[in-house]
C-alpha cells in the first residue's frame, strides 16, 4: 500500500484535469493564486495612496481598472485583495480540519452514549447560523483579522466533525477496526492508523470546500465591517465601499466582484471535479453548511 | 405516533437549552465582559465596579445564567448596554419585519423551488435542467452581499423597476413592508429556492428509477398520471425535513441581505449592535434567532409525520 500511494497524487491530478469543469476551475484557481503571491511585486502603483485630483475617474491607461472615491487605483487594490481573506482562510482551514476530524473521529470510534451527547452539543450548536456565531466572538473582542481565525475555525468545524463522523462511521464495524482493537491498540492509535487513511480522501475534499467557504465568510463579514480592516484593501471591503457610487463609478464595484466570484467558481469546478476523481460522495450534505 | 412527537419536542427543548447555555456562557470564556468592553479601555476600577453592580454582573455566572434564560421565556430580554433601552422594545417590531421579509420569500420560493427542481428531475440531464441547475449552481456559489449587490445594480440602477434600498422605518406599516422587501426577498428567494431544487430534482430521479413507478408505467398509467400520483408526492416529502435544515441558512442570509438592503430587521440590528459592541442585545438576537431556528425544525419536522404514515413508527 505505501509503495503505491506515492503514484496516486499525480494521478488524482491527471484524473481532475481529465474532466473539463476541473480543467477550468484548476486554472482558475491557480492563476488566483498566483496572483496572490505575486500581486505585491506586480501592483503598478500603492493601493492605499489617495489623489484627490483622480477620485472616481474611469478606466485608462494610468488606472487600467479606473479610481474609487478616494482616487485609489482600482486595479492594484483588485489583485492585492483576496490576499488577506485568503490567509484567514487557510489558517482558520487548518484549525477547522484538525480539531473537526479528530472529535469526529474519535466519537465515531467510541460511540454509545458519548457519541450521543457530542453530536447533540454539535447539532444544537450548527442551529445558530454561523454569522451569529462569529458576531458574538467578534462583539466581544472587537474586529480583528487576528481573533477571526480561530472564531472561524471553531464555527466551521463543527460541520468537519458531522462528515468526519460520518465518513468513520463506515469503517468503525470492519474487521480491520475490530482486530486493533481486540489486539489492545489505543483509541487514538486506531483513529490515526486505521480510521484516518480511510477517511483521507473525503476530507481533503471537504477541506478544499470548507476553504471556500470561510473565505466568503471572510469576505462578508469584511462587506459588514466586521473582516479585514482598512488600510488594507479586501474585496469584501471594497465592495461595501463601492456600493454607494455604483451608478457613478460601476468598476470600483464590479472588478472585486468578479474576482471573488471566480474564485469561488473555480474553487467550486475543481473540488467537483476532485471528488468526481476519488469517488467521494459530494452530496452527503451536512445540515445547514 | 404520540411517542414520536414527544421525543421530537424534547428534542427541540433540548437544542433550546443547549442554545442559550452556549450563547450564554460563550461570552463568558471571553476577556472582558458587558461592562468593560462598553467603557473601553479608559474606565476606572470604581466605574466598572458600579457597571458591574448595575448590571447584576457582581454575581456568579450561573446564578446569572439562570436569571437570563428565565427573565427569556418570561419576554425580557434584558436592557441594551448602548441603548439604554429594553431589548424587547428594540427588537419586537424588528422581529415582525424580518418574519415579513422571511414570509415573502418562503411564500414565492418555497412552491418555485419544488416546481423547478420537479421540472429539472424529470428530464435530467435535458436542456431544461442544464439551465435550471446551472443558474442553481451559480446562485449557491456567490455569496449573498455580491448577489444582492447585483440585484440593485439591475434592478434599481439600470433598469429603475424598484428602490435599491429600503429607507422607510422599522415601524411601518406591514404591507409597505412587504413591497419594500421586493428586492431583498428576490435575492434571498434566488438562494433558498436554489438550495431546495437541487434536493428535489435527486429526489426525483430516484424516485422514477424506483419500482413503484416501474409498475405504474407497465401497467399503461398515462405519464401525467405517473407524475402526479406516483413521483410528486414521494418526491416531496423528503423536501420537507430539507425546508426547515435550509431555514439555518436562511436566518444568516437575513443578516447580510437586510444589511445589503437597509433594510429594518432584526439582521441588520444585529450588525449595527455588533459595531456599537453592545453584548447584551447581540446576545439576545442570537437566541432569539436559534429559538425561531428550532420551531421551525420542529415545524417541518410535525409536517412531515402527518403528511409521511412511514416516518411515525420508526424509532431510533
Amino acid at each position: 500500500m505505501r509503495g503505491a500511494r506515492r503514484l496516486v497524487v499525480p494521478q488524482v491530478l491527471r484524473d481532475v484535469l481529465a474532466q473539463r469543469s476541473g480543467r477550468i476551475g484548476f486554472v482558475i484557481v491557480c492563476l488566483h493564486l498566483s496572483v496572490a503571491v505575486a500581486a505585491p511585486m506586480i501592483t503598478p502603483q500603492d493601493p492605499a495612496h489617495q489623489d484627490a485630483a483622480a477620485m472616481l475617474q474611469s478606466p485608462s491607461w494610468a488606472h487600467w481598472f479606473g479610481t474609487d472615491r478616494l482616487g485609489r487605483d482600482v486595479f492594484s487594490r483588485t489583485l492585492l485583495g483576496g490576499r488577506e481573506a485568503m490567509l484567514i482562510a487557510t489558517m482558520a482551514t487548518i484549525i477547522a480540519m484538525v480539531w473537526g476530524s479528530a472529535l469526529g473521529i474519535l466519537t465515531a470510534l467510541i460511540g454509545g452514549r458519548t457519541d450521543a451527547i457530542v453530536m447533540r452539543f454539535v447539532d444544537a450548536m450548527m442551529s445558530i447560523p454561523w454569522i451569529l456565531m462569529v458576531m458574538l466572538f467578534v462583539a466581544a473582542l472587537g474586529s480583528n483579522s487576528a481573533a477571526l481565525v480561530p472564531v472561524l475555525g471553531f464555527s466551521y468545524g463543527l460541520s468537519v466533525v458531522y462528515l468526519a463522523r460520518a465518513a468513520a462511521l463506515d469503517f468503525v464495524a470492519r474487521d480491520f477496526v475490530v482486530a486493533a482493537q481486540i489486539r489492545g491498540h489505543a483509541r487514538w492509535s486506531i483513529a490515526l492508523t486505521e480510521l484516518l487513511p480511510n477517511v483521507r480522501d473525503s476530507l481533503a475534499v471537504q477541506g478544499a470546500m470548507q476553504w471556500s467557504w470561510i473565505l466568503l465568510a471572510v469576505s462578508s463579514l469584511s462587506f459588514l465591517g466586521m473582516g479585514v480592516a482598512p488600510p488594507t484593501p479586501d474585496w469584501g471591503q471594497m465592495i461595501a465601499d463601492a456600493r454607494g457610487i455604483m451608478q457613478r463609478a460601476p468598476w470600483a464595484l464590479i472588478w472585486p466582484m468578479l474576482a471573488l466570484s471566480s474564485l469561488v467558481i473555480g474553487m467550486n469546478l475543481a473540488v467537483d471535479a476532485w471528488a468526481r476523481a476519488t469517488g467521494v460522495d459530494r452530496n452527503r450534505r451536512v445540515p445547514g453548511a | 405516533m404520540a411517542a414520536v412527537l414527544l421525543q421530537r419536542i424534547g428534542l427541540a427543548l433540548v437544542t433550546m437549552v443547549i442554545i442559550a447555555v452556549v450563547v450564554f456562557f460563550a461570552l463568558e470564556l471571553m476577556p472582558g465582559d458587558a461592562c468593560s468592553v462598553n467603557l473601553g479601555r479608559g474606565a476606572s476600577d470604581s466605574m466598572l465596579a458600579a457597571c458591574h453592580a448595575r448590571l447584576g454582573l457582581d454575581r456568579p455566572p450561573i446564578w446569572r445564567f439562570v436569571t437570563w434564560a428565565g427573565d427569556f421565556l418570561r419576554g425580557d430580554l434584558g436592557i441594551s448596554m448602548q441603548r439604554e433601552r429594553p431589548i424587547t422594545e428594540i427588537v419586537g417590531w424588528r422581529l415582525r419585519n424580518t418574519l415579513i421579509l422571511a414570509g415573502v420569500t418562503s411564500v414565492i420560493g418555497i412552491p418555485l423551488a419544488l416546481g423547478l427542481g420537479v421540472l429539472a428531475g424529470l428530464n435530467p440531464d435535458g436542456p431544461l435542467d442544464m439551465a435550471i441547475s446551472g443558474v442553481a449552481i451559480f446562485a449557491m456559489t456567490v455569496p449573498e452581499f455580491i448577489s444582492g449587490t447585483l440585484m440593485i445594480l439591475v434592478f434599481s440602477v439600470i433598469l429603475g423597476w424598484a428602490a435599491g434600498v429600503v429607507t422607510i422605518g422599522y415601524k411601518a406599516p406591514a404591507f409597505e413592508l412587504v413591497k419594500a422587501s421586493i428586492l431583498p426577498a428576490a435575492t434571498l428567494v434566488f438562494i433558498l429556492a436554489a438550495h431546495i431544487l437541487r434536493m428535489v430534482r435527486a429526489s426525483v430521479i430516484e424516485v422514477m428509477q424506483s419500482d413503484f413507478v416501474q409498475m405504474a408505467r407497465l401497467k399503461g398509467a398515462s405519464r401525467r398520471r405517473i407524475i402526479w400520483h406516483h413521483v410528486v408526492p414521494n418526491a416531496l416529502l423528503p423536501a420537507i425535513s430539507i425546508i426547515g435544515l435550509t431555514m439555518a441558512w436562511l436566518l444568516g442570509g437575513v443578516v447580510i441581505v437586510e444589511s445589503v438592503f437597509n433594510f429594518p430587521g432584526l439582521g441588520r440590528l444585529a450588525v449595527d449592535a455588533v459595531a456599537d459592541q453592545d453584548l447584551p442585545l447581540v446576545q439576545a438576537i442570537a437566541l432569539l434567532f436559534g429559538l425561531i431556528y428550532v420551531l421551525t425544525n420542529l415545524g417541518a419536522d410535525l409536517v412531515a409525520l402527518i403528511l409521511n404514515p412511514r416516518l411515525r413508527t420508526r424509532r431510533q
